[in-house]
């Protein structure tokens, strides 16, 4: 992991991961009233697993399950011709679909707010929730669009030089956010 | 620019890629709003020399799935049918701003040349007895939906393989995605260099078919038979066709392919065309799909992420 | 008085002479320093031939004047270091009369180039049914004695048996193009991988082989000359060995590009697959055809190299594989694909390369003054050339009228730096006088 030993430092560990979930299945519980017709869609890839580890909380916490689900957003984006065509994520909407729910979107890192406003569009034409919401492990500003998230883990002030990135268990082996200084090229 | 006119410039990274693809585009196809925003403002060009509405409407609704702007242009009624040559229709395409074009073309290799003159993508919707690379990609993608993989796959391909671009194209890919597969025919309906094909040969069905996981049946044009190929169509399908006598001795799990139109009775029997283990009509669908993968990948960034250069 | 002194020139790549030309005829061979002249070429380190004699070119006049003109293909065969070439008989309307062959003849005479020798058809209209005015076009003005059917196979057995009979009254050969025409119905490219990978028609050796078979049995039965055109196939050289070491008179041919290319150019090459400007008939073949034709060549075999100049219009070219023109032209680049198939390759010296390109199609066509050693009495046909460039082929640079050169994009070495017709240069610096 060579960004390691460059300008990264973990702004969040393992521990500091878990207690940010902990808090933000909380605040779902809460805001939604026992999220008794929650959806959680989770943005791929990492979006997605958050959303299954939120998911598991709220079983912990009130024994309820709430459907969980993915939303890739790729044919949605609207920088798909600044690089090459990418591969697809997967879409699995919970067999009951999403209309008349309140759908909490998953996201790892909130930046400019275009990936929301894409997955806005593909929420669209999936179906037509009561209401959705953003839940995000970072919010590091910088926002092109009029967007916020409902749910938090950490608000990092960073320069548009800087990369965050979220590695989590399932995917990269281990759970950090990592804060990286770019060079000057 | 890159193209995709031949199963052969697909590397297995390039063939998995668009399998894969289409495997999550076959969910939209699922749901009440088939249409995706990711081609707005792009235009693909259906250019066909040669009448094939089973074509071009799956190409067509695969761009229209994914909001391209579609120009149909086919040689009846237009300016090709005075003679205008292909460069020159290419020069129009051009100047209309065609991002892409697909070509149906009755002679081999159009598409190669197509694509020196001009910038957009060149998709190869079949050029004469050449190729036919997203058949090949459609026919993949249903034996691995059916069969759940495609390495080590037994693929028979029965029938007039020196006129067929549809084996050409699945020799080719097949090869790459590691499936073995065997082409059965008549020795005078193979090519003279067949042996140097990355593939086995037969000139016995029966042989074949109690090996074969999948058993693709080509169609068979009857003016062959005028030209000596074999003698009668009678014999012809009794040595070659698929009927209820053969089909009974596939394996349980083998599944029958036709890339269509069929001409039931003579190389596959109305019965095997109608049974649930034929995938002809499921076939049809992922038409749609694997091209709406060809087509995103080719347009949907700022370069192609597959295919070859011309 | 007009005199020409060319100094220092390796005359057949021998040592350094100077050859004094005096009235159109070779004066003298020699250390000739001292001598005055009202030319003098400097010839140091140029090979000089004599000049080269093509037994098979498309002048296209009359009738495509849009690929080439008499005018123009001669100014490309002077280009190329041709003295004098054969024209070919499939025009519009074809060379099957004493008035077209004496009129093409004329053109030939009147821009002076080159000595154009016209090729009369075999059969009327080259249809293959009835026997054109043979004789008639053998006592003309042009005074044919190459007859050829080209483009079109003569597979009507009786009539090729009749042709042959036929021409024996004048010295005449018939130059026959072996295409068995069933075998070859819709073909587009040599049979082999390449067609099969490709999905074009393939155009089996076969086609070439059983007619050529077929002809020299019936020339040696009728005790008839045969010539055989562009030979392309292993199998043909075999047939033709088999057939000379007979003692029959059959002579062949072998064009520069069959020298050369071979038919994985249709699948990649230097401007792309499928670009019909390698479809040419007979067809590209393979690597074993080319080492065999070059072989027969060396040994005689075959007995000398013709261009088979097949100008195109861009627009017969700039298609589809399969609705393109057969042909390419060569007269301008002929010398120097032999240079890089047959002398670079120790197969052929610069003797031999006189032999094959200028005496024995000389001999062939029976054509007087022609193809005549350098030497002193002889009429001064001379071609200068430079075997030691290297550059890259630039169509737009010839002089033909047409463009499809299967070279571009290739290097080849050599250059034609003069060309004297009976004493007048056609050709001085590489250029068109």
């Amino acid at each position: 992991m060579s960004d390691v030993q460059n300008q990264a430092h973990a702004v969040l560990e393992g521990p500091d991961i878990h207690r940010a979930l902990t808090r933000i299945a909380h605040e779902i519980l809460e805001r939604t009233k026992g999220a008794e017709s929650v959806v959680l869609l989770g943005i791929p890839t990492r979006g997605a697993t958050l959303a299954r580890r939120l998911a598991d909380r709220i079983a912990q916490f009130e024994g309820l399950k709430v459907p969980v689900g993915s939303l890739d957003i790729t044919m949605y984006r609207d920088d798909l011709r600044l690089r090459p065509a990418r591969p697809l994520g997967r879409t699995e909407l919970p067999p009951d679909g999403i209309d008349g729910r309140t759908v909490v979107l998953v996201d790892d890192v909130l930046y400019s707010g275009r990936t929301v406003r894409a997955a806005l569009d593909a929420l669209n034409d999936v179906g037509r929730p009561r209401a959705v919401q953003l839940a995000t492990l970072v919010d590091r500003g910088h926002r092109e669009l009029p967007i916020r998230a409902d749910y938090v883990g950490k608000n990092l002030p960073t320069s548009k030089a800087e990369k965050v990135k979220v590695y989590l268990e399932e995917t990269d082996g281990r759970d950090a956010v990592l804060l990286i200084k770019e060079e000057a090229r | 620019m890159r193209h995709l006119i031949s199963a052969g410039e697909l590397s297995r990274d390039d063939a998995l890629l668009v399998l894969d693809t289409a495997e999550e585009l076959a969910r939209v196809s699922d749901r009440s709003i088939k249409k995706l925003p990711t081609l707005r403002g792009r235009t693909v060009v259906n250019l066909f020399y040669e009448d094939s509405t089973r074509t071009r409407i799956s190409f067509e609704a695969a761009a229209k799935r994914l909001s391209a702007d579609v120009i149909n242009f086919s040689a009846k009624g237009s300016s090709v049918s005075k003679g205008e040559s292909l460069k020159d229709t290419a020069l129009t395409l051009e100047a209309m701003g065609a991002d892409a074009v697909v070509i149906r073309h009755g002679a081999s290799g159009a598409p190669h040349r197509l694509a020196t003159w001009v910038r957009g993508s060149v998709v190869n919707a079949g050029d004469g007895t050449h190729e036919h690379p997203t058949q090949a990609l459609l026919d993949a993608y249903s034996m691995r939906r059916r069969l759940g993989r495609l390495e080590g796959l037994k693929v028979a391909v029965v029938g007039d393989v020196l006129h067929s671009r549809v084996a050409r194209s699945n020799v080719l890919l097949l090869h790459t995605l590691g499936a073995e597969v065997t082409l059965v025919a008549p020795p005078t309906l193979l090519p003279v260099s067949v042996e140097t094909w990355p593939c086995q040969v037969s000139y016995d069905l029966d042989a074949v078919l109690p090996k074969a996981d999948v058993v693709m049946m080509l169609r068979v044009q009857l003016e062959r038979m005028n030209a000596s190929y074999f003698p009668s169509a009678r014999e012809y399908s009794r040595r070659y066709g698929l009927d209820r006598d053969r089909f009974a001795r596939l394996h349980d799990d083998a599944i029958v392919m036709h890339p269509g139109p069929m001409n039931r009775g003579m190389e596959i029997s109305a019965e095997v065309a109608d049974s649930p283990r034929s995938t002809i009509v499921e076939q049809v669908g992922n038409g749609v799909t694997v091209r709406m993968a060809v087509l995103y990948l080719l347009l949907g960034g700022s370069e192609p992420a597959i295919g070859g250069t011309a | 008085m007009n005199t020409i002194l060319i100094k220092g020139a390796a005359i057949l790549g021998g040592d350094p002479a100077d050859i004094l030309v005096r009235d159109g005829v070779i004066a003298e061979i020699g250390d000739l320093a001292g001598t005055a002249a009202e030319l003098t070429v400097d010839a140091a380190g140029l090979v000089a031939l004599p000049g080269l004699v093509d037994l098979h070119t498309h002048l296209r006049e009359p009738g495509r004047e849009d690929a080439e003109t008499v005018e123009t293909g001669t100014q490309a065969a002077a280009r190329g270091g041709y003295t004098a070439v054969h024209a070919m008989a499939n025009t519009s309307p074809v060379a099957d009369t004493a008035g077209v062959v004496e009129q093409v003849w004329r053109l030939g005479q009147e821009y002076g180039h080159c000595d154009v020798q016209p090729v009369g058809a075999v059969t009327s209209g080259l249809e293959g049914r009835r026997l054109a005015e043979l004789g008639a076009m053998a006592d003309s003005a042009a005074r044919v004695r190459v007859f050829s059917d080209d483009g079109k196979c003569v597979s009507d057995a009786v009539l090729m048996r009749r042709a042959l009979e036929y021409v024996k009254a004048f010295d005449g050969v018939v130059a026959q193009h072996a295409q068995e025409p069933r075998l070859t119905e819709g073909a587009q490219l040599n049979e082999g991988e390449v067609s099969g990978r490709l999905g074009l028609n393939g155009w089996p050796a076969v086609a070439e082989e059983a007619i050529i078979a077929r002809d020299c049995l019936l020339a040696a039965h009728v005790g008839s000359r045969l010539h055989v055109c562009h030979v392309s196939t292993a199998g043909s050289v075999e047939i033709l060995r088999w057939a000379k070491s007979k003692g029959w008179d059959v002579t062949a041919e072998v064009t520069p590009h069959h020298l050369l290319l071979t038919d994985s150019c249709a699948e990649s090459s230097p401007v792309g697959p499928y670009n019909p400007i390698y479809k040419v008939n007979p067809p590209l073949r393979t690597e074993e055809d080319v080492r065999a034709l070059r072989e027969a060549l060396a040994d005689g075999t075959i007995d000398c190299v013709a261009t088979d100049h097949a100008p195109h219009p861009v627009e017969d070219k700039e298609t589809e594989w399969g609705v393109a023109a057969m042909g390419m032209i060569g007269l301008e680049t002929a010398l120097q694909v032999v240079q890089e198939a047959m002398v670079d390759t120790g197969l052929l010296d610069w003797a031999g390369v006189a032999d094959r390109m200028s005496a024995r199609p000389a001999r062939i066509g029976r054509l007087a003054g022609h193809g005549l050693p350098i030497e002193a009495g002889a009429p001064a046909n001379i071609t200068l050339y430079d075997p030691s460039p290297r550059a890259l082929v630039d169509p737009s640079a010839m002089a033909s009228r047409s463009r499809n050169t299967p070279y571009e994009g290739m290097t080849l070495p050599g250059r034609v730096v003069a060309t004297f017709l009976r004493g007048r240069p056609t050709v001085l610096e590489g250029k068109l006088v």
